[in-house]
């Protein structure tokens, strides 16, 4: 049986600047298939499928779509050739309800007709399977009803090409499970879906064929089926790798981080930490498990001296750190290593260059009072080759860099400083396989040298192989702290949606 | 006594409420323009120079709406196109607009504008309604400028909150990306909404120097520009809100006249708006909901391909 070709991308190239992102990618995708695009950080995923939803112009290359070539001016002509993308990080407007995002920017009469649409949307939600309330607010829901309504938009639009970049990586395993349904029944229904994803079982689990793209270039399409997660990794790397996490044994030492009842409240008053306690100990890695939002992000930040807390402790070397500011802290020799949630908004400047970023944590180390940029150029370089950052040079801002690599910058700076207490969250988010490895090394040569590691992730297999114990957050509670050898992902979820397992 | 005060309060309010939903307007296309003073500076002398020479006053008012929006096409250019920094387009905008207008105004100090046009601006009793023991009066016995208003507030309201075009609106100022993605055509949208802005801006000029004074004087708007600006997050982007809030400060800033024969000393009462304003902004950065916060990305510049 011929199958019906709904996307076709021939000899697509696309360069930013003096960065080649696309260089010739064929690339098709058929009706009723889930085709998986898999690659590292950089590898030009997202260029390409900004491009064919009409975000980007390709720089040359044809787009062929339902069989005719199309030239993409805007997101609108996408829509209009029934395209829709479903992006990484959600694109809605918090303000507004789940219905008027989902109608946004569509034609139609002068006024809303509230009934009409509701209607509407709820025979798409059941057709589909995806539950929703149209009247809650955005900043009301949760990450998972707002990808709902993300799905439901570009289902609404009538799109009959879906594409999903990275759907699953802030969903917790049972909300991953639901997607995967709706994914599904949306191939049953006649629509192809693309989903670009760093999870290889994710990619087995789900995806009838796969499609590797590697520097900008396309390595190889393979049905899934004939493949495995080896094969996929090697030809994604360019090289062979080892698939499995490290988890040296070290001799547990003293606990260099208590933490009792730990109460926050944010602006809202609402609770954000309640009464989180737990010991942190020399040579191993706490792993943080939780849906994000559960208090991950007030933990650390209460640790780092950012956060202003209601009452509880923290002692470290018998003193309570808590009220120092962040710099009375790192001066007492104190040495907190913080990897911010979202790269650049907190960690990194983005418009500075590498030696730059780099001062803004070491300046007040310096003598004298102007600034030595020489030393800390060497030490950059340095960093540069350690940990395989791809950049021109120590002097190109932060900002042009991919995703992976700000991270690395900003992992290595943390790393730098040689901390006893070494926090990072999300320190692997967005990265790919050869990337992830590289910090997962780099974590476990910290554990070697003693230092204790609180380490906050979203992917739970991660957490299981690199983590000594892993504590889960539901709510700002801790719901339970295990031991990662003798714990189950399904009893992993389940704690992290709320219920308490003793183990 | 009170009614009379009543009275003038609605017209001093209405040239701020013109200004504040002109502001409204253009914010939720998440633009700052800071330019509201000097746009009604040179709606005002535009409007004055052309019913002088024409005694027509639907001409003088259309002109001042014309200048109003020509002056924020500059400011539109200069952040929607160019991307230049929000807050110095507009104070360069003010400045511009205060300087023009002294400029133009010269040749208008001390002339009268023509039976005609003090004839159209005289209050015109609203049947029926202007009946109404107290509000009647107040409310009901206007120009037509002041019926205007209401009718504005009204429709601005209905347009962001009931039709299709001002959701997208609101889309455009709180995220352009997702606005962008959804189809919507968000530079178009700034400039549609930054012009409209201005016009409401010059409109309120217009009101001062023909309505209300209705003579030129130099610096005909006194900081009204910056209170409609203040306005705009006293009201919390809110047009019907807009319409008490205008008409409160309308209030505020005539008062002084009728608290002369108290002995209090003339400076003090006429600082009384901008000591409201400061109040009120302090009060209302206190407690902030979502629904209550300004445009997400009002003053931020978008560009599709940047990364």
């Amino acid at each position: 049986m011929q199958e019906e070709v709904f996307v076709q991308m021939n000899d697509i190239c696309k360069t930013f600047g003096s960065v080649r992102a696309n260089y010739n990618i064929n690339f098709s995708v058929n009706k009723g298939e889930i085709h998986a695009l898999l690659g590292e950080n950089g590898a030009g995923k997202s260029t390409l499928m900004n491009m064919l939803s009409g975000i980007y112009k390709p720089d040359s290359g044809s787009i062929f779509i339902h069989g005719k070539e199309v030239k993409f001016n805007s997101p609108k002509d996408a829509i209009n050739q029934k395209i829709g993308m479903i992006h990484q990080h959600y694109k809605l407007v918090e303000v507004q309800s789940a219905k008027a995002n989902i109608i946004l920017g569509q034609a139609g009469s002068l006024f809303v007709n509230e009934k009409k649409i509701s209607s509407e949307i709820k025979a798409i939600s059941t057709n589909y399977g995806i539950p929703i309330d149209p009247d809650k607010k955005v900043y009301n829901m949760s990450i998972g009803e707002k990808q709902s309504v993300e799905i439901l938009k570009v289902l609404y639009q009538g799109a009959d090409i879906l594409i999903m970049d990275e759907p699953t990586a802030v969903l917790t395993p049972q909300e991953t499970e639901k997607l995967f349904k709706i994914i599904r029944n949306m191939a049953k229904e006649g629509c192809a879906v693309i989903i670009i994803t760093h999870k290889l079982h994710e990619v087995m689990a789900i995806s009838d064929r796969v499609t590797v793209l590697h520097k900008g270039t396309t390595v190889a399409t393979v049905k899934t089926k004939a493949s495995s997660p080896k094969e996929l990794t090697d030809l994604m790397v360019g090289k062979s790798v080892n698939l499995s996490i490290q988890r040296p044994q070290v001799k547990r030492g003293n606990a260099a981080l208590k933490v009792a009842d730990l109460m926050a409240y944010d602006q809202d008053k609402v609770k954000v930490l309640d009464g989180v306690s737990f010991d942190l100990f020399e040579g191993e890695i706490l792993g943080v498990a939780g849906v994000v939002g559960s208090g991950q992000k007030e933990l650390c930040e209460a640790i780092a001296g950012l956060y202003t807390v209601e009452s509880g402790s923290i002692i470290y070397n018998d003193e309570n750190i808590l009220g120092l500011s962040p710099r009375a802290i790192i001066k007492r020799g104190i040495t907190m290593s913080f990897i911010p949630e979202d790269r650049l908004g907190m960690g990194l400047v983005a418009s500075m260059d590498m030696v730059d970023n780099y001062l803004l944590k070491a300046h007040h180390n310096q003598k004298g009072v102007f600034l030595k940029r020489k030393p800390i150029m060497t030490k950059c370089e340095h960093m540069i080759d350690q940990l395989e950052i791809k950049t021109p040079g120590v002097h190109h801002p932060i900002k042009q860099l991919s995703g992976g690599n700000i991270q690395k910058v900003l992992i290595g700076r943390e790393i730098e400083t040689n901390p006893h207490v070494l926090i990072t969250a999300y320190a692997v988010r967005g990265l790919d396989i050869g990337a992830s490895h590289t910090i997962y090394d780099l974590i476990n040569d910290q554990k070697q040298k003693g230092v204790a590691i609180l380490f906050i992730g979203e992917d739970l297999d991660v957490l299981l192989e690199l983590c000594d114990r892993i504590m889960v957050l539901c709510d700002g509670r801790i719901t339970g702290i295990v031991k990662s050898d003798t714990v189950t992902k399904e009893d992993l979820g389940l704690m992290m949606a709320g219920e308490a397992i003793s183990c | 006594m009170i009614i009379s005060f009543l009275t003038a309060m609605m017209i001093a309010g209405t040239p701020l409420l013109f200004a504040t939903l002109g502001e409204i307007v253009t914010e939720k296309a998440g633009h700052l323009n800071l330019g509201v003073e000097g746009m009604m500076l040179v709606g005002a002398v535009s409007g004055f120079g052309v019913g002088l020479y024409t005694e027509n006053p639907l001409l003088a008012m259309g002109a001042a709406i014309f200048a109003g929006a020509a002056s924020a096409l500059i400011y539109g250019f200069l952040t929607v196109t160019l991307r230049a920094n929000q807050v110095v387009s507009g104070l360069s905008l003010t400045i511009f607009g205060t300087g023009l207008s002294s400029y133009i105004g010269t040749a208008f100090v001390g002339k009268k504008l023509s039976e005609g046009i003090i004839h159209f601006c005289k209050p015109v009793e609203f049947p029926l309604l202007s009946k109404i023991p107290f509000i009647g009066p107040i409310v009901f016995n206007q120009d037509v400028f002041v019926y205007l208003g209401y009718l504005l507030a009204i429709l601005v309201g209905v347009y962001l909150y009931k039709t299709r075009l001002g959701q997208n609106l609101v889309a455009v100022g709180e995220n352009p990306a997702a606005a962008d993605a959804s189809g919507i055509n968000v530079n178009l949208y700034k400039y549609i909404h930054i012009l409209a802005g201005g016009a409401l801006c010059g409109l309120g000029g217009a009101y001062l120097s023909i309505v209300e004074v209705p003579q030129w004087q130099d610096n005909i708007t006194s900081g009204r520009g910056w209170i409609a600006i203040a306005l705009v997050i006293f009201c919390k982007w809110n047009p019907y809100k807009a319409l008490f809030g205008a008409y409160l400060f309308g209030g505020l800033s005539i008062i002084g006249f009728r608290l002369q024969q108290f002995n209090i000393s003339q400076n003090l009462l006429d600082m009384l708006p901008y000591l409201v304003t400061i109040i009120v902004l302090v009060l209302s950065s206190i407690k902030q909901s979502k629904e209550s916060a300004p445009p997400q990305g009002l003053s931020l510049p978008y560009f599709r391909e940047e990364r």
